[in-house]
């Protein structure tokens, strides 16, 4: 996730080049976001300012869907986010003591971003790969069959 | 296609890709170049090889030689050995119970594997394996032979039924969407696989995807749609990937595009994909958001069948539902209704997740009790304990403790015993649960992805929560029990759609069959199952500590004083019931009261 500071001449552009990928139809919204998200990290206030005069659609409609959905952040995050998996199966095979790990080590709650800008910590629900649980991903990076010792020396590897 | 005598398929996985299976690949790739025999065997990446926790692991065919935690510096005896001398190498092998989890296994005895046939066996990335294993006849056969009413009987007389959840009978669905009048029809995928402990639908979208394109054809050929969409939630990046060059393969071959099979058909397919919003699993929420709209379910009727995406006649099926097209027009409608039960015919695919020996995928035809699925397919209870519950159906499904282990599993049975069959994840939970905890849980996750769009969940769900945190922190009041009852009932009743109606039932189910759990907390303020951590405490047995110092090290906060040979002790004002101490002392002194 880059967290390098865009004037608002580039937001805009990274704008353009994502509706110009879907086409500038309502339907491709979603598709549309995702883009802007993979690409910034998150969906800045101009660049959903562009999409509605690109679209013709309302700005409010577009904030609506892009806070409605989990991968979409509106807020820049950290240089590396960590998504905890908090569903049942990952919670019933020893997530519950990798949670407060993490909790500990990182110091923040889900939802928060480190003081230093490096993780943002959120809780997200199931990714399909409950034979490993628990499990978390870091940025792409996906992390299976989690025990507590693990998560110091997971988390020394990222910059 | 050129023909190998060997094919080693190296395992892409997410947790194998982490441990350098790529790499190993490359080094496979090399080593049989080198050993000039690239015209003889052929070296592929799959997913779903399955032995995730003990990766890179690769397979070797036809042998079926399944080779683990290979290093780098192994490949060139390996391949020396194995492909140039014949001399398996033995040691590598993966032992024949394997530890750890492994996704898809050789299904045992009591396994049918319709859905899940060909995962793991051909190359999901090219359309001529799946051509050889009677891929696309189906497809051939129906455009060929019979009209588009002829197929929904087929459909209807396989008795299938909608394998999302719902349970509908998949050719009266059809039939609706046939019937409706539209200058344009639909055919949707719900690909949006959101109940924990659910990868079915995964598994045969890297596994197998053209078995579900296929399906889709068909089905689109019967109710008169000329377009589709597979909607596939965004968690799945390689599943997606798959899904895409299969259909880009098909369209290479003339089996999406205009007049098929040299018909007057003609069907385009595309994929969109999710962003993370549970709720969109619901049909008509994900209709809204292949609209580029909030994932909102709305009041039905109107059914999608009738005005649907775009105000459309709209067919919206499970990726699994689908699947079983092609091998039901192959193989006939009666063999699949000679499976399973009265009501509920053909097998199911699930997935077992949670406490039990060999987590991973299954698929059995229903009818099959729970016992069996628990003990001989899963292997029982992990580290020997004892069994204390199921959770079926995913977050709205019910909790099923002992006396239901000899339900034979369908529809109607797992309904009637108060939990529902949801798309097939099942939790299996030992009795270090607590079902209090768990509801809660459940309830956690419904909140978050409750879309807020009606009072009933939005709000309903939300004290239902607070209520149970109240009560897992040791603030549980007189009375709370039947106050979550009464709002159970308000919400179950005057939700909008089905995620409110379900979101009650871990409550109700926990406190059917484990009300006395939910007392303890409330009244003793205790947690039997030892996991609430307001109402735990850890403690070190002075009779077991020999003084290693081992928890004082590795406490994260550090509430643990002792000398070196001394007996230690826990701050309980400073404890956060993390439990690293409990994991790491290697003497049993750490006790949880």
């Amino acid at each position: 996730m880059s967290v390098e500071v865009k004037n608002d001449r580039d937001l805009i552009k990274t704008a353009d080049k994502a509706v110009d990928m879907y086409h500038a139809k309502k339907e491709e919204l979603i598709p549309i976001l995702m883009k802007v998200n993979q690409d910034l990290g998150y969906i800045p206030k101009v660049v959903m300012a562009h999409i509605s005069s690109r679209l013709n659609i309302p700005q409010s409609h577009i904030n609506s869907v892009a806070s409605f959905y989990h991968m979409f952040f509106t807020k820049q995050t950290g240089r590396h986010v960590i998504k905890m998996c908090e569903s049942a199966p990952c919670h019933v095979s020893g997530g519950r003591e990798v949670f407060n790990t993490l909790k500990e080590n990182l110091g923040i709650s889900p939802g928060e971003t480190t003081k230093d800008d490096k993780w943002t910590f959120i809780t997200t629900s199931c990714l399909g790969v409950c034979a490993v649980a628990p499990v978390m991903m870091v940025d792409e990076d996906i992390y299976g069959n989690l025990t507590p010792e693990q998560i110091p020396d997971i988390l020394a590897k990222y910059e | 296609m050129a023909y190998f005598r060997s094919h080693i398929l190296v395992c892409n996985d997410p947790e194998c890709l982490e441990k350098g299976s790529m790499e190993i690949l490359d080094l496979l790739k090399k080593e049989i170049t080198k050993q000039g025999l690239e015209d003889e065997v052929q070296v592929l990446d799959t997913p779903r090889i399955g032995a995730c926790a003990q990766g890179p692991e690769i397979m070797v065919y036809p042998e079926g030689h399944h080779y683990i935690q290979l290093e780098k510096n192994n490949i060139p005896f390996l391949v020396e050995e194995q492909f140039l001398k014949g001399r398996p190498v033995t040691k590598w092998f993966a032992p024949e119970i394997p530890e750890g989890a492994q996704e898809l296994r050789e299904p045992t005895t009591k396994e049918v594997r319709v859905v899940l046939r060909n995962c793991g066996k051909i190359d999901p990335e090219n359309i001529e394996e799946y051509i050889a294993e009677d891929g696309y006849q189906a497809l051939a056969q129906v455009l060929t032979d019979s009209n588009p009413d002829e197929v929904i009987q087929i459909v209807k007389d396989s008795g299938l039924r909608g394998r999302g959840g719902a349970g509908f009978p998949t050719g009266v669905k059809w039939g609706f969407t046939h019937d409706a009048i539209g200058d344009q029809k639909y055919v949707v995928c719900n690909a949006d696989e959101g109940d924990p402990g659910a990868f079915m639908n995964r598994a045969v979208l890297e596994g197998d995807p053209h078995s579900v394109v296929e399906g889709m054809i068909i089905a689109a050929y019967a109710i008169g749609a000329s377009q589709g969409y597979i909607y596939c939630r965004a968690e799945y990046p390689i599943a997606v990937k798959t899904v895409k060059i299969a259909i880009n393969q098909a369209k290479n071959y003339g089996l999406i595009g205009e007049k098929i099979f040299g018909s007057e058909f003609s069907f385009d397919l595309e994929v969109r994909q999710g962003a993370g919003a549970f709720v969109c699993g619901e049909e008509t929420a994900l209709i809204a958001s292949i609209e580029g709209r909030r994932g909102e379910p709305r009041p039905r009727p109107p059914f999608p069948a009738v005005s649907g995406l775009f105000g459309k006649p709209t067919n919206i099926n499970n990726v699994e539902s689908y699947a079983n097209i092609p091998q039901i027009i192959l193989r006939g409608p009666e063999w699949f209704a000679g499976m399973g039960t009265e009501k509920s015919k053909g097998t199911k695919t699930f997935a077992l997740a949670g406490d039990v020996n060999k987590t991973g995928l299954i698929e059995v035809p229903f009818g099959i009790t729970l016992r069996e699925i628990i003990f001989d397919i899963g292997g029982g209870i992990k580290n020997g304990r004892k069994y204390k519950a199921i959770q079926t159906g995913g977050p709205m499904g019910g909790c099923l403790p002992e006396q239901y282990l000899d339900l034979p599993v369908d529809y109607e049975k797992l309904t009637e015993a108060g939990s529902i069959m949801g798309s097939g994840g099942m939790v299996v939970m030992d009795d270090e649960t607590c079902m209090v905890d768990i509801a809660r849980f459940f309830l956690e996750f419904i909140q978050d992805e409750s879309c807020g769009k009606c009072v009933p969940c939005r709000v309903g769900t939300k004290r239902m929560l607070e209520i149970l945190t109240r009560i897992c922190n040791g603030e549980g009041k007189d009375g709370d029990i039947e106050l979550l009852e009464n709002l159970c009932m308000e919400i179950r009743e005057d939700s909008l759609c089905g995620l409110g109606k379900g979101a009650p039932n871990p409550v109700v189910s926990t406190l059917r069959f484990f009300r006395d759990e939910y007392e303890a907390h409330i009244y003793n303020k205790e947690c039997p199952a030892k996991v609430c951590r307001a109402l735990i405490n850890y403690e070190i047995d002075p009779e077991k500590c020999v003084g290693c110092t081992l928890c004082a090290r590795n406490c994260p906060v550090e509430a643990i004083s002792g000398e070196r040979k001394e007996t230690h002790v826990i701050d309980p004002d400073i404890c956060i019931r993390c439990g690293i101490c409990k994991q790491v002392c290697n003497y049993e002194a750490v006790l949880v009261t």
